[in-house]
Parts: structure tokens; C-alpha cells; sequence
């Protein structure tokens, strides 16, 4: 009976059953998310039977009970059986929902067990992933373009749901987040492995996917988290496991290459050109969200740049600011972020930017000099 | 219940009322100052309903249109603010001031002068709220929820603007609800016991305890925001021992009881007006009484249902979500009552009873999402995303200021002592409910589909969506005007309103001539 009820308003309502609507809940790719879309569909229709017939008594009344008709309205006002089968009824339904509730609720609280672990840190506004048991981390940042955001360029098809550098993971293993954040709150969230889990600075959340298929999976931050918090997606790539080995022994090879070309560059003196082009994609990508494109800031919240004293004057105070950040505020520490020669860059595209014109060139040694001190 | 009193109200010869302003600054009595708390409150929806229409005007579209993604924060922040602490809150005030002295038959207010001054001091909190969008990196940017350390470490200087408005919203509530309570416990006609009072004061009397509960929780709160931000404390900073999960805690052990306080006296009200236009007596009242308690008292026990993705051990999920599930007993008890109240009556169809009727059935839509919400694993898709934001407003726009709608169309021939327009109230009241649907109702979609609170902009699939909402957004924020129109039409004239207009309203309010006298039951009524 109940099948039949549901799959009557299954028809009736063709929205709400398929999968890959643009109006419901997503099924997902796991067995935990294809669990809490069953969840979500159950008491979605549940919740609708009852609507008919509370609704249904109460259009009821509206059209036969009618003072208009010229009803006499009767008088009755109690009756306590009644009264106790609908105080019954609605609780014996409640526990018809939280048996399967609690026992998806379980399965997906059991972090034991895993294959593949993988640090995920929150900051304003990007994820960092750290691979455990390999040197594999890096940022992921929004890829949409500024100029898509303000309406100067055609949006891409993947508007705001684009990243850098994609979280990669195995299929078929069960992969474990521990979940941090730098600064504010911020949640991770990817609809198809129905994860949402808080970044909380200071402690470390637990939660965990095992993924069939294959394909690149799509996410937001879904805590408000400051001014950027609706561009800091998260987007993850589901790769075969024998791919996944490939790609972690790449990314391994590319950082040790990474670190040993930064050696090199300390002995190498860029142009003034060479620092101005590489610090602007650096600023545009790292620092225009606070400090703005025009260096200007938002007064009150982030600081200018522009004709400021330390920008003009204090070498060594901005180097500290860039690479250690400055506590208690959103200016975050950028030694482990950037190269030093994207330091050296960025720090000299500030220093000549928007009419600073300081002349200053500094270069990754510089850099490197300040770190060793 | 019949009145005995008649001819002592007419002693009003030995009162000089004030005029001018200093009748309204001064005032003492409940009727005054209830009507200060009704406009007050309309004011402020106004203001907080033009800060929504910046919002939707800026999600008409992907991309950034009107305002840069900080300020949009700020809107969506003192959005909430304004309409929780401005308008919903006062408006039930100032229905309390109005109606509760008169339902029980009491001359006024147990602390006259405490009234005057609660009403007082909230124009100064909403004017530092305000005026702190004006400073130097706006005012605050972090959600009405202000979780830290987003409100403490990285929020701008307004901050401290925002603590102390809040404090002074906090004292005006707590003082409004004490003298709730003294009013009712000690100024009750004689032989009107508790059992007989109209369900209204019901709701207001277990609310203002609510209210006494929970507001120094809030103030605790924010005072620790304040010194975690500016005296270097570490209450919700992890770094100095503290915790900012732990903030989460604490505010929602505010939050979620301040939702019933948004929600009883609309219990209350549409308690009253179902009965009076099925012209039968309201079903199951002592039920009702028992329902009200049974849900304030769950309501402290449900806080973590706000925050199952922040990492709690997994028996305190359950726990949450089974204490949560639970309230959806005594509330579909009230349901049902209402249901049962209207079955074999003899309805007609005035604007009160429209309003009523939306309320009952969409606070049931609102409902249903929260029951969908209270179940964890699902709710773990469900948080922070449009679903959520369409479940509150189905609750507090089509549940809470619905009723405040059919509250003031039912009791406006007794404050002006005219009769509304019934053709504009009816106009007011179709084009409200077919744009508060075209507003609220497709966000639930979003929601579904994925889309995020809290975000100034989105991805290409939610344009349609978010285009819709919008219209229905301008729609119903338009149509209030015209609510504004009808209640000054009201006020200054219209067809005469007999001492009780509705053939089939009961209470003591409805025995004394419309307009109410300015001091009513200087006598006490009888009550049968």
C-alpha cells in the first residue's frame, strides 16, 4: 500500500524523482549519499501524506462549512479520544522515521578504517589540501575570473564552481577528511558524497568518503566565513587508484623539482619587469580579494596599500607582514603559500604599484635572508 | 464571559492626558504605548524589508550587480537583526500592551512606568545598530548569528556598536516580559482564573517566561564577543584555551527558545481568530494550554539541531535529533485543534480568518521543512543552504507576521473604532500570499539543488530560481505598502465599529465600546 502511495506521488510530482534534477536533492555517488537521498524522499512523502489530510479536513470545512450556505455551526468543543489519537499517531510515525535516521546517521559517523587520509584547512577564502603519508599539499583557489564576476566577460559554464588545483582521490577506498581551518568557521561541503562538515580553527573534524565513480565532484564553502565566502569552492576529482598512485607520484616529483628550482632562483636576480608581471598575477590572485585590485582597500576592514607608510618606507616590516602575516587578523602568513620568488614579486609589485613608485626591486634572496635570520 | 462594568469606564474627567508629543514620550498607558510598539515595529520592517529588496535585487542576477560582497553581508546581517529584534518582537509587544490588560480585565499594565521606558530605549538600540552601517568598515558583517571568531578577531569596529544595541534590545525584552507576568499573575479579573483566560495571554504568559530565560544568555554572549574582541580574553579562541563551537552553544541555547518566542503568540492569536469566525468555540483547550507548555519546555532541549555539522559526538546528534522530532507532537496537536475547531462551524471569510487560515496551513509547510531538518543525516545536505532559509521564513513571514497581519485586521476596529476597508484588506491579503509563495517557496529548490546561504552570488544553474524569488521578493515588499495605506486609512476614518464587530469573537476585549476608552476595566469586569 505505502509502495503504491509512493509510487503514485512519484508520478504526480516529477521534479522530486529524479536524480539529477535541478530542483531536489542530489542521489550522489555514494552508498551514504544514495542512504540520505532515501532518507530525504521517505519523509518528503510522508510529511506530503499528512499535508493532504490535515490540508484535505481543513479545504474540507472551508467549502461545505460555510456560513454563506446558511450552516449552523455546531458546538462541540473536546474530545479526548481524538485528542490522544493524534498525539499517538504522529509519535508512533516519528519513531517509523528515526530507526533508519539514526542507523544512516551511524554508518556515517564511523570514520574507522581508512585508505587514504587527507588534510583539508579552510582559510579566507581557500581550501589547502595536505596528503598524509606523501609531501603532496597545496592550495586550491577560485578559478573564475574577476572579469566573469563582474559581468565584463561571458560566464563559463562552471561560474564559481571552478578551481586551480582539484582535491584528487581514489575510488573504491575509503578516504578520510580531517577537517581545520586557518581563521573563521568555514564548512566543507561536496552535495554528491552528501559530506558537510565544520572547519573550526584550533580542532580538527572527522568525516569520510568512498567514492564509485569516477568524475570530477562540486562543492561550496557552506559556513559564512567574511567577505569572499560565496568564491571559495571546492572542487574534487575521483580518479582509479592505480591513476590516483600515478598522479600522487607526480605531484610528489613536481614540489621536490618545485623546491630545488626556488634554490636556484635565490642566486638569480630578476628584472624589474619580470617581478612586476609575475607580483601582479600574484597579487591579483592572492591579495586583490582585501586589499583590492587598486590597492586601496576597504577602509576599516582591510588596509590600504597605496601611499601607505610601511609600503613606502618599511622594507623589512613588509616583508614580515607577507610572509609571517600579522595575528588576530585576516592578514594571513604567506611563507607557506608562495615561492620566495613570489614573495620577492608580489612585495615589489606593492612597492610599485598605483603611483607607490619606491624604485625598490626586492628579489627571493632578500627573502630567503629574511626567513634564515 | 460578560461584562458588568459599563458605566465606570466613562470617569475619564479627573485625566489630563498630555497632548503632543509629550503624551507619547511620557505616556503611561498600555493602549499608548502599544501603539508606539505597532508602529515602532512597522517601522522597522519597512527598513529591515528594504535591506531584503537590496538583497534580491543583487541575486536577480549571476554576477555582481549593485553591491560589493562586504556590504552584502552587512545587508543580510542587519536584515535579520531588524526583522527578529525590530519587528516581529515589538510587534508582539506591542499586541501584548494593547490586548492583555483588556482580555483580563485589568486597568493597564502591572509597571506603567517600566512599560513606558522598555518601549523607550529600543529606538536608541535600533539607531546605534543603524548608525553603525555608516562607520568606517560598516557595521556588522557576520549574520544575525554573529558566530566568532568571524565576530570577534575578524569583524570591523562596529562591533562594539552591535554588542551594545543588542544589550539595550535584550533589557527592553526582558523588561516587557516581567511585566507580562506580574500583569497576569496579579492583575486577572476576579474569577478569571488561569483556565479561562483567552489562549492569547496563554501563549504570551509561557513566552515572556521564555523571554526571562533566555535573553541574559544572549547578553552573556555578546558581552563575551565584546571582551574576546577588545580586552583579550579567549572564551571562543582556541589558541587561549577557548573554544568557538562553544560560542555556537551558547547562542543557540538563546536561539532556539527566541524561535518560540516568535512563534507562541501567533499560536495565540490565530487561537482566537479561528473560533471567532467559525462561529464555534475554539477545539481543545486545555490541550492547547498543555501543547504551548510542552513545546516551550522542549525548546530548550533542542539548541545542537542548529549545529550537527560542527563535529559533536554521535550520541549527542541523536539526542538533539530525537528532542527535535518530538516537538513536532504538541505542535501538530495545535494543528489538528485548529482543524477541528473550523470542522461543521459556520466559516465566512474576513481578512483576520484569510490570514489565520494562510498562517495555519503555510506555518504547516514551514513545518514539514523543519521536521525534514530535524532528521541529521539529511539535515547534513540541508544546512546552511536556501532550504533553510526558506524553512524560517515559511515560520516566522507566513507564520509569525501573518498572524501579527490578522492580528491588527481583527483588532483594528477596536483600537480605531472604525472598521478597515474590507475590499483592500482582502486585495492586501491575495496579493500577499501569491507573492510570498512566488518568494519563499522556490528557495526551497535552490536549497535542494545545492545552492549556499549567505552568498552574494552564484553558480549558472540557480539564475532562473533566483530570478523568480526576486519578482515575488519586489511583489510582497510593494504589497506592504499597501497594508500601510489601509491602516492610515483606518485610523482616520471609516464605517463606525460597534463595541463588537465580529458576530462570533469572544472576551472581555469586545465588551467595552470601540474605540477602547483610554482607561477600560478601572472596574473589574465579571467573568462567568
Amino acid at each position: 500500500m505505502r509502495t503504491r502511495l509512493i509510487t503514485t506521488l512519484s508520478a504526480s510530482i516529477p521534479f522530486a524523482a529524479s536524480a539529477q534534477s535541478q530542483f531536489n536533492l542530489t542521489q550522489g555517488v555514494t552508498e551514504v549519499s544514495n542512504r540520505v537521498y532515501d532518507l530525504h524522499m521517505t519523509i518528503f512523502y510522508i510529511c506530503c501524506v499528512i499535508g493532504l489530510v490535515v490540508f484535505g479536513a481543513m479545504f474540507w470545512s472551508i467549502v461545505r462549512h460555510r456560513k454563506s450556505k446558511g450552516r449552523k455551526p455546531s458546538t462541540f468543543h473536546e474530545n479526548i479520544q481524538v485528542e490522544i489519537v493524534w498525539t499517538i499517531v504522529p509519535f508512533l510515525i516519528l519513531i517509523g522515521m528515526a530507526i533508519p535516521a539514526t542507523s544512516t546517521l551511524i554508518a556515517m559517523e564511523d570514520v574507522s578504517e581508512s585508505d587514504v587520509t587527507v588534510l583539508v584547512t579552510g582559510s579566507q577564502w581557500k581550501w589547502h589540501y595536505k596528503y598524509f603519508d606523501s609531501d603532496v599539499e597545496y592550495f586550491s583557489l577560485l578559478a573564475t575570473r574577476q572579469d566573469q564576476i563582474n559581468n565584463k566577460l561571458e560566464k563559463g559554464e562552471n561560474y564559481l564552481l571552478e578551481v586551480d588545483r582539484p582535491l584528487v582521490i581514489p575510488t573504491g577506498q575509503k578516504v578520510r577528511f580531517l577537517i581545520t581551518s586557518d581563521d573563521v568557521i568555514h564548512s566543507w561541503w561536496v552535495p554528491a558524497f552528501a559530506i558537510k562538515k565544520d572547519a573550526n580553527p584550533g580542532f580538527i573534524n572527522e568525516t569520510w568518503t568512498r567514492v564509485d565513480e569516477p568524475g570530477i565532484y562540486r562543492g561550496q564553502c557552506a559556513e559564512l566565513c567574511g567577505k569572499d565566502h560565496g568564491f571559495m569552492p571546492v572542487v574534487v576529482i575521483a580518479k582509479e587508484p592505480a591513476e590516483f598512485e600515478k598522479w600522487l607520484a607526480e605531484q610528489e616529483q613536481q614540489q621536490r623539482e618545485a623546491k630545488q628550482r626556488e634554490q636556484e632562483l635565490l642566486s638569480m636576480e630578476m628584472s624589474k619587469d619580470e617581478l612586476m608581471d609575475l607580483g601582479e598575477k600574484i597579487y591579483l590572485g592572492n591579495c586583490a580579494a582585501c586589499h583590492q585590485a587598486n590597492g586601496q582597500g576597504v577602509p576599516g576592514v582591510f588596509p590600504s596599500l597605496k601611499g601607505t607608510d610601511m609600503v613606502m618606507n618599511d622594507i623589512q616590516g613588509h616583508i614580515d607582514i607577507v610572509v609571517n602575516g600579522k595575528s588576530g587578523t585576516a592578514m594571513q602568513a604567506f611563507a607557506n603559500q608562495l615561492s620566495m620568488s613570489e614573495l620577492a614579486a608580489v612585495i615589489t609589485y606593492e612597492r610599485n604599484a598605483w603611483g607607490n613608485d619606491t624604485g625598490d626591486l626586492i628579489q627571493a634572496a632578500d627573502i630567503n635572508e629574511f626567513m634564515n635570520e | 464571559m460578560s461584562y458588568a462594568a459599563g458605566e465606570a469606564d466613562h470617569n475619564d474627567h479627573h485625566h489630563h492626558a498630555p497632548s503632543g508629543i509629550t503624551r507619547w514620550l511620557f505616556t503611561t498607558n498600555h493602549k499608548d504605548i502599544g501603539s508606539l510598539y505597532l508602529w515602532f515595529s512597522f517601522t522597522m520592517f519597512l527598513v529591515g524589508g528594504a535591506m531584503a529588496m537590496v538583497i534580491r535585487a543583487e541575486l536577480f542576477q549571476p554576477g555582481l550587480q549593485l553591491v560589493d560582497p562586504h556590504f552584502f553581508n552587512q545587508m543580510t546581517t542587519v536584515h535579520g537583526l531588524i526583522m527578529v529584534f525590530g519587528a516581529v518582537m515589538p510587534a508582539f509587544t506591542g499586541l501584548a500592551n494593547w490586548m492583555i490588560p483588556m482580555m483580563i480585565g485589568a486597568p493597564d499594565m502591572a509597571l506603567p512606568r517600566m512599560n513606558n521606558w522598555s518601549f523607550w530605549i529600543l529606538p536608541f538600540a535600533f539607531a546605534i545598530l543603524l548608525g553603525s552601517l555608516f562607520m568606517e568598515g560598516g557595521g556588522p558583517a557576520f549574520g544575525w548569528t554573529f558566530y566568532a571568531p568571524l565576530s570577534t578577531t575578524y569583524s570591523s569596529d562596529s562591533t562594539a556598536l552591535f554588542v551594545f544595541s543588542v544589550h539595550i534590545m535584550g533589557i527592553s525584552s526582558i523588561m516587557g516580559a516581567i511585566n507580562v507576568i506580574v500583569t497576569i499573575m496579579n492583575m486577572r479579573a476576579p474569577d478569571m482564573t488561569y483556565m479561562k483566560m483567552p489562549l492569547f495571554v496563554w501563549s504570551w504568559f509561557i513566552t515572556a517566561f521564555l523571554l526571562i530565560a533566555v535573553m541574559p544568555v544572549l547578553a552573556g554572549a555578546v558581552t563575551m564577543v565584546l571582551t574576546d574582541k577588545y580586552f583579550g580574553t579567549s572564551f571562543f579562541d582556541a589558541a587561549g584555551g577557548g573554544d568557538p563551537v562553544m560560542f555556537q552553544h551558547i547562542f543557540w541555547f538563546f536561539g532556539h527558545p527566541e524561535v518560540y518566542i516568535m512563534i507562541l503568540p501567533a499560536f495565540g492569536i490565530v487561537s482566537a481568530i479561528i473560533p471567532a469566525f467559525s462561529r464555534k468555540p475554539l477545539f481543545g483547550y486545555a490541550s492547547m494550554v498543555y501543547a504551548t507548555g510542552a513545546i516551550a519546555g522542549l525548546s530548550f532541549l533542542v539548541w545542537a539541531h542548529h549545529m550537527f555539522t560542527t563535529g559533536m559526538p554521535v550520541a549527542a546528534e541523536l539526542f538533539f535529533m530525537y528532542c527535535t522530532m518530538l516537538i513536532s507532537v504538541p505542535t501538530g496537536v495545535k494543528v489538528f485543534n485548529w482543524v477541528a475547531t473550523m470542522w461543521r462551524g459556520a466559516l465566512s471569510f474576513e481578512t483576520p480568518m484569510l490570514f489565520a487560515l494562510a498562517f495555519v496551513i503555510l506555518f504547516t509547510i514551514g513545518g514539514f521543512s523543519g521536521l525534514m531538518l530535524a532528521i541529521t543525516p539529511v539535515d547534513f545536505q540541508y544546512h546552511d543552504t536556501y532550504f533553510v532559509v526558506a524553512h524560517f521564513h515559511y515560520v516566522l513571514v507566513t507564520g509569525a507576521i501573518f498572524s501579527i497581519m490578522a492580528a491588527a485586521y481583527y483588532w483594528l476596529p477596536k483600537w480605531t473604532g472604525h472598521m478597515y476597508n474590507e475590499t483592500l484588506g482582502r486585495w492586501h491579503f491575495w496579493l500577499s500570499l501569491i507573492s510570498v509563495n512566488v518568494l519563499f517557496f522556490p528557495m526551497h529548490f535552490a536549497g535542494l539543488a545545492g545552492m549556499p546561504r549567505r552568498i552574494p552570488d552564484y553558480s549558472l544553474q540557480f539564475a532562473d530560481i533566483n530570478q523568480i524569488v526576486s519578482i515575488g521578493g519586489f511583489a510582497f515588499g510593494l504589497t506592504q505598502l499597501l497594508f500601510l495605506y489601509i491602516v492610515i486609512k483606518c485610523v482616520r476614518g471609516g464605517e463606525k465599529a460597534e463595541a463588537k464587530p465580529w458576530d462570533g469573537a469572544e472576551g472581555l476585549e469586545w465588551t467595552v465600546p470601540s474605540p477602547a476608552p483610554y482607561h477600560t476595566f478601572e472596574t473589574p469586569p465579571e467573568v462567568k
